[in-house]
């Protein structure tokens, strides 16, 4: 039997872009690759190995029957199942279909939509199946996977942020945008992990790392209501790429109970 | 060989696929590239989104290529609300693209494509024999993402670019402390057309219809018109209505057909042999020293003009980072207004075209968008039926390995078009 652990890398509905991080690891490529069996990834190479595999890496969220199915036969085959990206762990942007009528999407993308086999939500990987271990981001942060994956090998804890992206605004010594210039800003309840790049670069975060664990949206939804610079930016912030988050969907209903209060 | 070809999972491709070759009394019946894309419905989403929001949600498309979908995006919206972006916006737009081109097409030259020319299942398995070879190309392609970092905060899924510009400039010192590897990245380029054009390539020999932007003062990537090498140039607004998709039910894909109902290509090939006069000082020198006669028909040979793409993308990025000043606003003060807007641009993989509806609070009303994976999946079957003779006369395992490299040839972006090409195992009886 082989000494390193068989690692698999799989994909359901996604962009690609998470498991590319893995490619992306320029670097450390190579020696990760002598630490690791990589005995499925079928983004980087023909062979395949067998399982029964020590991890599972899964990319993308539920979207098809077909899909429901094979995370169940994914989860037999892997003794540690790790979900990387806002796809795997909430969905991601096209769970954006969850707040709408997925038939009409269709026709108005497809000429034929009954040729087409679809859910009617996206759907997180743990909503069908026991994940050991979420890693947020769209896309995940690529040195954090690398830290997800030594820590396998080390068989110890992962050093993943708990804190907000407001945190690492003040370690980038970035003026906050929501303060000063009243730019909406969802960094106070959103995971760290990016670098806090948007308010680098002058604009809002817009939660792609998914909410904080400890998230707060009744007291949040104010602060956020106050930057809106127009009806309806609040919710629409809030329903980007994790808009099916459970912390972010309770915002947006917030704002959505509120706005009908007023009305 | 007189079976059927199976490729139940196609491997070292943008997305998960299979391949279908159906054999029956010694000849071929039925071709299917078979993708089962998870719909994910882009444009249906967009309906009823800020303008603003449109270039964060395309990119998520294709982690590949976000930036081209970032692009095509904003510059129909600009279309649509008559914005002119200023020179400086440009520049550093056709810069980011330039990254986007270098990590995309290295990528694909070493680690997708490059193992089926070289005898290897993965760059992987390539690096056990030549360390050195996958060592350059890893290098490489980081310049590119070092590229994207700069401009746009990270390499997949960007952050700064915005209808009508960027939100912040980038410092020009950090996209010069990246000339030095682009040197040495250009060098490098230049060395890998001399070592591709001796690989084994597959023959074939296909009169297509290429199509490309074309524009008169450089290798069109960012802008241009769209030149067809049968109807010459068709206005970006027509091209959605001449060049119709056609949704075919073993594929959740659209199909993409000419107006007689042909297929036609885009991408690389397509690139070159519609521009190969307008290339930069290296590339074209590349191109001469490389004895590669134009017009170049074999889709295997995709990967040597993406080669001299590569090339000239690295000298194109070291100039445009010459010319960068970072002054005045970084992007136009929009002014909301209804209207319709369509552009296209030159992702890695070839014409990207979108198209999209404002209403007077530029919230899109309707959004269409062609990716070049869609466009070429017609295109695909059809080189595949031609290759089918060949593959009847190789043995079993030649013959798969032959057509699903074709396939790789194409880079297909499965997750833009659609991500899942599954085999359908043949039955005798229908």
């Amino acid at each position: 039997m082989s000494p390193k652990p068989k690692v698999a890398v799989y994909k359901f509905s996604s962009c690609d872009g998470c498991q590319l991080q893995l490619l992306n690891l320029e670097d450390e490529l190579i020696e990760l690759a002598g630490a690791i069996d990589i005995a499925f990834f079928l983004e980087a190479r023909r062979q395949v190995e067998p399982g029964p595999y020590a991890v599972g890496i899964v990319e993308g969220s539920v979207t098809t029957p077909e899909e429901a199915e094979r995370i169940q036969y994914i989860r037999r085959d892997c003794k540690f199942l790790l979900t990387i990206g806002t796809c795997a762990t909430a969905g991601g942007v096209q769970a954006l279909r969850n707040f709408a009528d997925v038939q009409e999407y269709a026709r108005a993308v497809y000429p034929h939509p009954e040729y087409l086999n679809t859910l009617a939500t996206s759907t997180a990987i743990s909503a069908h199946v026991k994940v050991d271990l979420e890693l947020w981001g769209c896309p995940v942060n690529k040195y954090q996977l690398l830290e997800v994956i030594c820590a396998l090998l080390q068989q110890r804890r992962p050093a993943l942020p708990q804190y907000s992206v407001c945190l690492e605004c003040k370690r980038r010594s970035t003026t906050c945008v929501a303060v000063a210039q009243g730019i909406p800003c969802l960094g106070p309840i959103t995971r760290a992990g990016c670098g806090a790049i948007c308010p680098a670069y002058g604009r809002g975060c817009y939660g792609c790392f998914g909410p904080l664990p400890t998230a707060d949206p009744f007291a949040f939804v104010p602060v956020l209501r106050s930057h809106e610079r127009f009806p309806g930016e609040g919710i629409r912030l809030l329903r980007t790429i994790s808009g099916a988050a459970p912390a972010f969907e309770k915002a947006a209903k917030l704002i959505a109970f509120e706005e009908t209060r007023h009305a | 060989m007189p079976e059927t070809i199976h490729v139940p999972a196609l491997a070292r491709v943008e997305g998960e696929g299979a391949l279908y070759i159906g054999v029956k009394d010694g000849s071929v019946k039925e071709i299917r590239v078979d993708i089962y894309e998870p719909p994910r419905f882009f444009e249906g989403f967009l309906r009823g989104r800020f303008l603003q929001d449109v270039p964060d949600i395309t990119a998520r498309i294709c982690g590949i290529c976000p930036v081209a979908y970032q692009m095509s995006s904003v510059r129909a919206l600009e279309a649509a609300l008559n914005v002119q972006v200023t020179p400086r916006v440009r520049l550093l737009r056709n810069l980011f693209y330039c990254g986007e081109w270098i990590e995309s097409h290295v990528l694909h030259i070493f680690m997708l494509q490059g193992p089926d020319l070289t005898g290897h299942e993965s760059a992987l398995s390539l690096a056990q024999v030549a360390p050195d070879v996958v060592k350059d190309a890893l290098r490489m392609k980081k310049i590119g993402n070092q590229i994207l970092r700069v401009i746009g905060g990270r390499s997949v899924h960007p952050v700064n670019a915005c209808v009508g510009g960027w939100y912040r400039w980038p410092e020009a010192a950090e996209l010069r402390a990246l000339l030095p590897e682009l040197e040495w990245g250009l060098e490098r380029a230049c060395a890998a057309v001399g070592w591709a054009k001796d690989l084994p390539f597959p023959q074939l020999d296909i009169d297509y219809e290429f199509m490309a932007m074309h524009r008169k003062d450089e290798y069109a990537i960012l802008d241009g018109d769209i030149l067809s090498s049968l109807n010459g140039v068709i206005d970006v607004e027509d091209f959605g209505q001449q060049y119709l998709e056609k949704h075919m039910r073993h594929s959740n894909a659209l199909h993409s057909y000419n107006l007689e109902g042909k297929p036609y290509l885009v991408g690389p090939l397509a690139r070159l042999n519609l521009n190969h006069e307008y290339l930069g000082e290296r590339a074209a020198l590349a191109l001469k020293q490389s004895g590669i006669r134009l017009p170049l028909r074999n889709p295997y040979k995709s990967l040597l003009a993406r080669a001299i793409e590569t090339v000239e993308v690295f000298e194109r990025a070291i100039h445009l980072i010459g010319r960068y000043v970072p002054k005045g606003p970084s992007a136009e003060q929009l002014v909301l207004r209804p209207g319709h807007g369509a552009a296209a641009t030159e992702a890695p993989r070839g014409l990207l075209y979108h198209r999209y509806n404002l209403d007077a609070d530029g919230l899109v009303e309707q959004a269409k968008i062609v990716p070049p994976t869609a466009q070429n999946l017609a295109r695909m079957e059809a080189d595949l039926w031609q290759l089918a003779p060949q593959l009847l006369a190789l043995p079993h395992d030649e013959a798969t390995l032959t057509a699903e490299h074709l396939l790789r040839a194409y880079d297909p972006c499965i997750s833009c078009a659609t991500h899942f090409v599954k085999l359908k195992v043949y039955d005798a009886e229908g």
